[in-house]
């Protein structure tokens, strides 16, 4: 469920975007009126606004909000007004770039976005970078890491819920089979999480629990610092709880020494309008803080503000 | 008694693809008793002599006619169909019937263009209730398997933006990994595979320029050691001459009856794409007008909708 609060009465996209172009206008810029219309709109409002500015004023909203804003808050404002798929090509491309947890963001963008949001991914992607999401991610990659990046983003799974028992038993009994011979990278285990539907790998894995006695990513955690196995439980928690896994990178995010603000950012503009709701109620569950408390004493000023507007603090 | 003529003519009908309904109609539906059992004793191919004095339509025989009486009708229903599903059930088909028939695979994820490759996965989740990676990724087995999957999972870029630089690098690691091939063989290579099956084509047609000039050779020629790169590439960087290689294997009298399919297949699947092209690819290569070639080896109803879908268009 979306945490994003959009008010009943909605102003016009052309009164929005004249209160926008105000907010730029003068001494220094009006943070709070920016925070007070973008965070309560959903992303068919944005992209209208989005399109009555330009025609309006004759720029693009974002190369405005990119001259008046900086740092975590103009980041967060950025990523949020991008349409989904745009945003989600531009987190991927930006993670090629990266030297560190870059194989993460590709990840989870191939693992929790529904086979038709992918796929319209890799279209934004074609239109803004001139090239294939895979050739950049395939270049970017190697080894392992590649073996199973490839796969994920170029996937296009069933999503139908029919389940085939059968298989699903004797699939598990391959993955068993292969993590048994520490064959982590085996084709047979990337075929599996690479190509099946996501209600195929969930019986799968039910099945696998209960005849070897351990959950999968148990058995998977044999050398804790092997980076591998890390990206490959990650892949896993990804297809089958994804609130699970948005809950610990935004306990990790908060938790570290001074933050890490690109993954907090990235996981609220990536979910508001989708499960942060879920992920809000996994945060309070685990670790016994409401997620707003958390943010509230980990970041501060407009950025902050933002944060909390999007995860649904506070009215419409 | 037929007359020798007629049995040519008859003979005729029943060879080759498809069947000349026409001769069927107008000689056989002469013939009298005397005629048809004259027929029967004299072709022992077609017919054992039973021990209880008759002789029996060889049931094998029997088949083979079914199938090119349907040759016709299945060209109808394969045209007619939308080409989405029309691609997703060859892929279904060719995985059924085994490794014979992987070349379909290569040839449909390496021959449409990235859209059309997308509704061709859509319409496969509809038809198969999978996805089309999860059943090529099950069947295929050994060292074919990475590069098929990476091939049905493509969306290539299809600006004309290409790298130059990246290209001539590119065509190096290709020479590189095909000079090793006695060490590890080029379809487990994971340079190779990488750049295949995600660069776009005019990226790919740049690498097949740059390693000419780089090794003096065509590197689908290097690439004959391995069946499955030598298709790829063909059908990537030169997809008219891969067709008109097809279409001449499929018209050569007495191929099995897969290869025969072929025909049906490229005909129909190309005819509103690069037909024209192909038609002047297979003239340059063979000395032969495609129409000519199917004129002298297909019968009936089947040949005159063949030739008329390569008419179209020029």
């Amino acid at each position: 469920m979306a945490s994003l609060k959009v008010p009943e009465l909605v102003p016009s996209p052309a009164e929005d975007a004249e209160q926008l172009r105000k907010a730029f206008q003068g001494w220094g810029t009006n943070e709070a009126l920016i925070i007070s219309i973008l965070a309560h709109r959903n992303a068919a409002q944005r992209k209208i606004i989005r399109e009555t500015y330009a025609q309006t004023y004759g720029e693009d909203l974002l190369k405005d909000l990119d001259k008046e804003l900086s740092s975590d808050f103009e980041r967060a404002v950025l990523l949020w007004v991008l349409d989904p798929a745009e945003r989600d090509a531009f987190l991927a491309n930006e993670a090629t770039k990266r030297l560190t947890s870059n194989n993460w963001i590709v990840m989870e963008i191939a693992c929790t976005r529904s086979s038709h949001d992918l796929f319209v991914v890799r279209q934004a992607y074609h239109a803004r970078f001139k090239r294939s999401l895979e050739e950049d991610v395939a270049y970017h990659t190697s080894g392992d890491f590649r073996k199973l990046l490839v796969p994920l983003v170029t996937s296009f799974r069933y999503e139908g819920d029919e389940v085939n028992m059968t298989l699903a038993k004797s699939e598990a009994k391959i993955l068993h089979e292969k993590i048994s011979d520490k064959a982590y990278n085996d084709e047979e285990i990337i075929r599996i999480l690479t190509t099946r539907s996501k209600s195929q790998i969930n019986a799968t894995l039910n099945h696998y629990n209960n005849a070897f006695g351990n959950a999968i990513n148990k058995d998977l955690k044999t050398d804790p610092e092997d980076e591998y196995l890390k990206l490959l439980r990650a892949t896993i928690k990804c297809l089958t709880c994804p609130e699970k896994y948005f809950e610990k990178v935004l306990r990790l995010a908060i938790n570290k020494l001074g933050t890490d603000e690109w993954a907090l950012t990235r996981v609220v503009t990536t979910r508001a309008e989708v499960d942060m709701q879920r992920i809000k109620e996994e945060y309070h569950r685990r670790n016994s803080v409401p997620l707003e408390r958390a943010i509230d004493s980990d970041t501060s000023g407009d950025y902050e503000k933002m944060l909390l507007a999007l995860i649904g603090h506070g009215d419409a | 008694m037929a007359h020798p003529d007629e049995l040519e003519t008859l003979t005729k009908a029943f060879s080759g693809h498809g069947i000349h309904e026409q001769a069927l109609i107008s000689i056989l539906g002469k013939w009298q008793p005397e005629e048809k059992k004259s027929f029967r004793k004299g072709n022992p191919n077609l017919f054992i002599e039973d021990e209880r004095n008759f002789e029996r339509w060889d049931d094998h025989h029997v088949r083979l006619l079914k199938h090119e009486f349907m040759r016709f009708k299945n060209a109808v229903v394969l045209w007619t169909m939308h080409p989405w599903e029309r691609d997703a059930r060859l892929v279904k088909e060719a995985l059924k019937k085994g490794p014979q028939s992987y070349g379909i695979l290569i040839e449909i994820s390496c021959t449409r263009s990235a859209d059309e490759l997308l509704g061709t996965r859509r319409a496969y989740h509809s038809l198969f209730d999978h996805s089309i990676e999860e059943d090529v990724a099950y069947h295929v087995n050994g060292s074919e398997r990475k590069l098929f999957v990476a091939l049905v999972s493509a969306y290539r870029y299809e600006g004309s933006k290409v790298k130059e630089d990246v290209a001539k690098s590119e065509a190096m690691t290709l020479s590189n990994a095909i000079k090793e091939a006695d060490k590890r063989k080029p379809i487990e290579d994971d340079e190779v595979i990488r750049i295949l099956s995600t660069r776009s084509k005019p990226h790919l047609q740049a690498i097949y320029k740059h390693y000419n000039e780089i090794s003096g050779k065509n590197i689908d020629e290097e690439l004959d050691i391995d069946l499955r790169l030598n298709e790829t590439v063909q059908c990537l960087c030169s997809p008219q001459k891969y067709f008109s290689k097809v279409l001449d294997t499929a018209l050569t009298k007495d191929t099995d009856k897969n290869i025969k399919k072929a025909l049906t297949r490229v005909i129909v699947t190309r005819a509103d794409t690069d037909m024209k092209e192909i038609k002047q690819e297979y003239n340059n290569q063979f000395g032969v007008p495609l129409s000519k070639k199917i004129e002298d080896t297909t019968n009936g109803n089947y040949k005159d909708f063949l030739l008329t879908l390569i008419a179209r268009g020029g």
